[in-house]
Formats: C-alpha cells, structure tokens, sequence
C-alpha cells in the first residue's frame, strides 16, 4: 500500500466515524425526552457533520478532486471505514449517550494526538475538532455519570447498554497496515497506543456512574477496514442517501 | 411525586463590558446541566462570552397587584427625572 492510497484510508476513517455517528444521533431531532437534550443532541449531530466535511473535503482532495458530498452520498455500505460501534442503531436515550461517550472519550484522545501531525492539513482540522469534541465528552460524560448514578430503571438501562456497546470498543484500537503507513509518515498514532489514556478516562467515569465494565476484552470488526459492516449500515445509508440516489445532482 | 427537572432562569453576558441579560429559562437536573444546556440552547450563535443560571424558584418577584403602591406615586414628581439639564453635544449619547 503506497501513503497516498493509506492517507486516503485514514481520512475516510476519520471522516465516516463523524459522518455515520452524527446521521445517527441527528436521528433524536424532535424525539429526544426534552426539549434541552434534543437541542443539545442536535448541536453534537451537527459537529459532527461539520468535522465529517473537513475530513472528507481533505480526502475528495486526494482521491481526484471529489467533494465531501460525493464520497458521503455516492458510496455504497462496503466502502465506508467508519468503526462498528457508530453504526449500531441508537436504541434508547441511554444508549446512544453512553455509545456518545464511548466514542467521544477515543475521538478527544484520537485528536489530541493528531493535532502533533506532520500533516498541517490534519493537525489544523484536528485542532478545530477537538474544541467541539472536549464539550460532547464533558456533556455525554456528565449525563452517562447522571443516568448510571441515578434511579434503579436508568442505572439498569445504562449497565445493560454498556455490555451491549463495550464489545464495539476494541475495533478503536486494533491497527493494520493503513495505521502502520501512517505512523512511519508521522501522521497519526498508533490506534492501539490510545488504548491505556482509554481505560484511566472511561473507568473513571463508569466508576463515578456505578456502572461495570464487561471484562471480555471480545471486539467486533470489520468497519474500519471495510470487511464486514453490521446489517445496520445499509438500512442507514437508505434513509441518508436516498435524495441524491433517487434525484441524482440535486441542489439547494 | 415531581419527575420534573427544576426550571432555571438564564442570564447571559454578550460582550465583555456589559451586563448579563435575562435570555430566557429551561430545564435541567442541576445548576452544572443547567450551564451546558444554556450553552446549548442559548449561546449556538456566538451569542455569549459568560452564563449565570438561576433556580426560578430562588428568584424573589414583586407581585403584579402591588403595581399601584409600589410604582404610581413617582409618576407624578416629574422633577426626579434629571431632564431639565441642557447635555453639551459633545458629551454624545448618554
């Protein structure tokens, strides 16, 4: 694999993570509990998508001058890199915070270490990024610690979604040739030197909301690299894409 | 039993100089959720630059029927008002 076609495999990486994450969370618009989280819900989707621009601006820019909205609408469910846990459907209010918290707790990580990329282009999207993500980890945090410490029917909930969503975990550190490509360039880290500054970050929270953390360290994959996608993705990709499929090149 | 959130009043300071201004009140489990919910709902536009919430019901207000004791006896002592000054023009807005 030449560091053009493994840069262009780490943007999508990054760029599909906040592309599916923020389809699914923007999925609560109207519905969440209260009128706060549904804004505050919203507010996160919306980062995201934002970052999810950057990410697959940058990547259209290498892979022949495709726009960010061609590679998030034109591609089918095998060509998305994005990991498995942020494709699995929200469930409860629960568990998509704790799915939230799950992902923004890598995703700070994730981008304080590349804000020291040897690429400007990935330290200056990462060092904007990570201002939003800081504020959705403070905020999903918060409420993860609320709901597990709260009532007997929300700490069960928030248990339950975290031995659901914990074995989604370790596909965030799991590396490959594209990782290793990227480390020898300089340009991002080594996803499974994250994992340590991980675990301190999320125990201290679950401890904080009561709550226990599976002890298989069994992880699902195939997202990050494409093999295998949950059954969920395609569903997603139907409802996200369909305006371009069914009126291809439509503008507003 | 109450499963409502308590309702909080926010205030929130534009630029710096100025005083926080009343924006308007929402829900939130505590005065921490409050702040982030207020960031959330009220600051989206780059509206603020600092928040103040308040438990409503900490907040103290004069009663609507106490409108006639309370404000109508200085209606009628016009000379309370300092506008019988003449202002130079270069002093500008006041």
């Amino acid at each position: 694999m030449d560091r053009d076609e493994a840069f262009l495999q780490f943007l999508l990486r990054m760029g599909d993570n906040t592309l599916i994450l923020g389809h699914c969370v923007s999925e609560w618009c109207g519905h969440a509990p209260v009128l706060e989280e549904d804004i505050a819900l919203a507010n996160t989707a919306l980062d995201m998508i934002g970052q999810t621009q950057m990410w697959l601006g940058l990547a259209g820019e290498i892979d022949g001058g495709k726009s960010a909205d061609d590679i998030a609408f034109l591609r089918d469910a095998w060509d998305f890199r994005n990991v498995l846990l942020v494709e699995v459907p929200n469930g409860d209010f629960g568990r998509t915070l704790m799915r939230q918290f799950l992902f923004d707790a890598w995703h700070l990580i994730m981008l304080g270490r590349l804000m020291k990329s040897s690429d400007e282009r990935v330290a200056a999207i990462a060092a904007k990024a990570s201002k939003e993500v800081t504020y959705h980890l403070e905020r999903s945090g918060d409420t993860v610690v609320g709901l597990g410490d709260g009532t007997d029917e929300s700490h069960d909930r928030m248990q339950q979604a975290l031995d659901y969503l914990w074995p989604y975990v370790g596909e965030m550190f799991s590396s490959d040739d594209v990782d290793a490509e990227m480390v020898a360039a300089g340009i991002a880290p080594n996803p499974a030197d994250l994992r340590d500054e991980y675990d301190a970050l999320v125990g201290r929270v679950l401890t904080a909301a009561t709550l226990t953390i599976p002890e298989s360290r069994f992880a699902h994959k195939g997202g990050r690299d494409g093999r295998m996608h949950t059954e969920h993705l395609g569903h997603l990709l139907t409802q996200m894409q369909w305006l371009q499929r069914a009126y291809p090149g439509a503008t507003w | 039993m109450n499963n409502e959130w308590p309702l909080w009043e926010i205030f929130i300071r534009g630029q710096h100089g100025m005083s926080h201004r009343h924006v308007g009140s929402l829900h939130a489990p505590d005065a921490e959720m409050a702040i982030k919910n207020a960031r959330d709902v009220y600051t989206r536009r780059n509206e603020g630059v600092s928040i103040w919430v308040v438990e409503a019901n900490n907040i103290t207000a004069s009663s609507p029927s106490d409108k006639g004791p309370l404000y109508e006896p200085s209606e009628s002592k016009v000379y309370r008002h300092p506008t019988f000054f003449d202002i130079p023009d270069e002093v500008g807005a006041m």
